[in-house]
């Protein structure tokens, strides 16, 4: 008996619509990511993030209606990020059904929300998001730095420190994208996965960077992760769900294999 | 059967009431799932659902504010004992006393407090965040046919905090995490469940089925 790693898929989300959906199945309409998750809770998911990456203000409501939906069709937990700027913007995906709700650049602005955040819907409800790049020379100690926009703009702020300060401000998970790994299918960056899971005593997401089985496993045996998300390799359907459960359960991870699809 | 899902503002109703009409249509009961707070749906309400999202002050704060509610759910349930199940901060508010952001009165129906997680372990993260097994510590027809042991199905938990009752017996159900960690109380026709069956697929559907033909 114990707490099992997590495999979340990550769908990316514009203006109500799956951008790179799921391309595995003959869905009736792959871009609508109400039947990608659908797809993802038969196939045993732990957990589905939708990444909303919306650009204008005015459509940033269709987020809302795809949350709502996806609540009433898929038993499974929902995290919401993207654009969350104000604690009302988490109230209202909350009440569409979100499960947790994700902060990045807001939280790098003004760390406040963070607390406000928490006190209001408890801190499980409350994820920041940290995407940050290395920028510690080859001879010097590790070090990383908080990137927003993409990867683009950096903060000056260090990763870990971040990272102990919004743990201690109440945000109750950390999602860790490499922003290094992102997209190259090289595998996490597996020591700032580490430094930041053995920084905060809240459990860390390891994202950016998975292109095989082997390297789900790594983020949880070497980067200490408690889950791992990935984009493509589910989408494109280069490995299943079950597959990548079963390969981490080999491997000696605890993992949840309830009502697997083959 | 009328399931009446209590909306106070903090709860996901949108799962819970689609779990709760799968439920309905697996246990083969024509029904339907009522979702409100008035007090005329509570009183005509043959089963009681009350959710629950956040921290524990502000849903006891956000449940106080609904004008009479309190007062339906206690001659509902308190009086009448009609069948209740509390979801997660939903089942928490059930204790006499909640810990979390300074200590707040809770509705008083189960003896007990709501209690920081403090696994023995250090790695161990807090928030309990994810899929548990659970290990029956009683009897009781919520539990029938949900497989432990081994064969075990998981529960999807996301919590800090969680309730312990006064009476050891109140307690049906834990998991495992550096120490025990109360899953499922229970206490007459009082039922709830610190993790969310609405989205603990197979475990959580066979026991939101157990409640509907549940007679205390």
């Amino acid at each position: 008996m114990s707490l099992k790693a997590r495999i979340i898929p990550c769908l990316d989300v514009k203006d109500g619509r799956v951008v790179k959906g799921v391309q595995f199945l003959d869905l009736i309409d792959a871009g609508d990511p109400v039947e990608s998750a659908k797809a993802y809770d038969a196939a045993g998911a732990d957990e589905l993030c939708f990444l909303d990456i919306t650009a204008s203000h005015e459509n940033r409501g269709t987020i809302l209606d795809v949350v709502r939906r996806t609540a009433e069709n898929c038993f499974m937990p929902v995290t919401v990020g993207g654009g969350v700027r104000a604690v009302e913007d988490v109230r209202a995906l909350m009440l569409a059904g979100a499960d947790k709700v994700s902060i990045n650049t807001a939280a790098v602005k003004d760390r406040a929300i963070v607390g406000r955040a928490a006190e209001k819907f408890g801190a499980q409800a409350i994820v920041v998001a940290i995407d940050a790049k290395k920028v510690s020379g080859a001879n010097e100690a590790d070090r990383w730095e908080i990137f927003t926009h993409g990867g683009r703009n950096p903060t000056g702020l260090d990763a870990i420190q971040y990272a102990r300060e919004v743990a201690d401000l109440g945000a109750g998970e950390i999602l860790l994208t490499s922003m290094d790994r992102d997209g190259t299918k090289a595998g996490f960056d597996l020591a700032l996965t580490r430094a930041i899971s053995e920084a905060v005593t809240i459990p860390v997401v390891a994202s950016g960077g998975v292109g095989t089985l082997d390297h789900l496993v790594e983020g949880i045996s070497i980067g200490k992760a408690s889950a791992v998300l990935a984009a493509s390799i589910f989408h494109f359907g280069t490995f299943t769900i079950g597959e990548a459960k079963r390969h981490m359960a080999r491997a000696g991870i605890p993992m949840r294999l309830d009502g697997l699809q083959p | 059967m009328r399931i009446a899902l209590i909306d106070y503002g903090a709860g996901n109703l949108h799962s819970c009431s689609k779990a709760l009409e799968r439920a309905l249509a697996a246990e083969n009961r024509a029904g339907e799932v009522i979702i409100g707070a008035d007090p005329d749906v509570i009183a005509s309400a043959d089963r009681i659902v009350l959710p629950g999202d956040g921290a524990f002050k502000d849903c006891r704060d956000e449940l106080g504010a609904v004008d009479g509610l309190e007062a339906a759910l206690h001659e509902a349930v308190r009086v009448k004992a009609r069948p209740f199940l509390g979801i997660c901060v939903g089942m928490q508010l059930l204790a006499d006393i909640g810990e979390e952001r300074g200590e707040t009165k809770g509705l008083g129906w189960i003896p007990g407090r709501v209690v920081a997680l403090d696994p023995a372990e250090r790695h161990l993260k807090v928030p309990h965040m994810g899929w548990n097994t659970l290990e029956a510590r009683g009897s009781h027809p919520i539990l029938d046919g949900i497989p432990f042991g081994e064969q075990a199905l998981h529960a999807y938990f996301l919590h800090s905090y969680h309730l312990i009752p006064e009476h050891a017996g109140d307690l049906l159900a834990v998991a495992e995490y550096g120490g025990p960690v109360s899953a499922i109380i229970g206490r007459e026709n009082i039922v709830g469940t610190q993790f969310h069956p609405e989205k603990s697929q197979l475990l959580g559907l066979k026991l939101l089925r157990n409640f509907l033909s549940w007679t205390p």
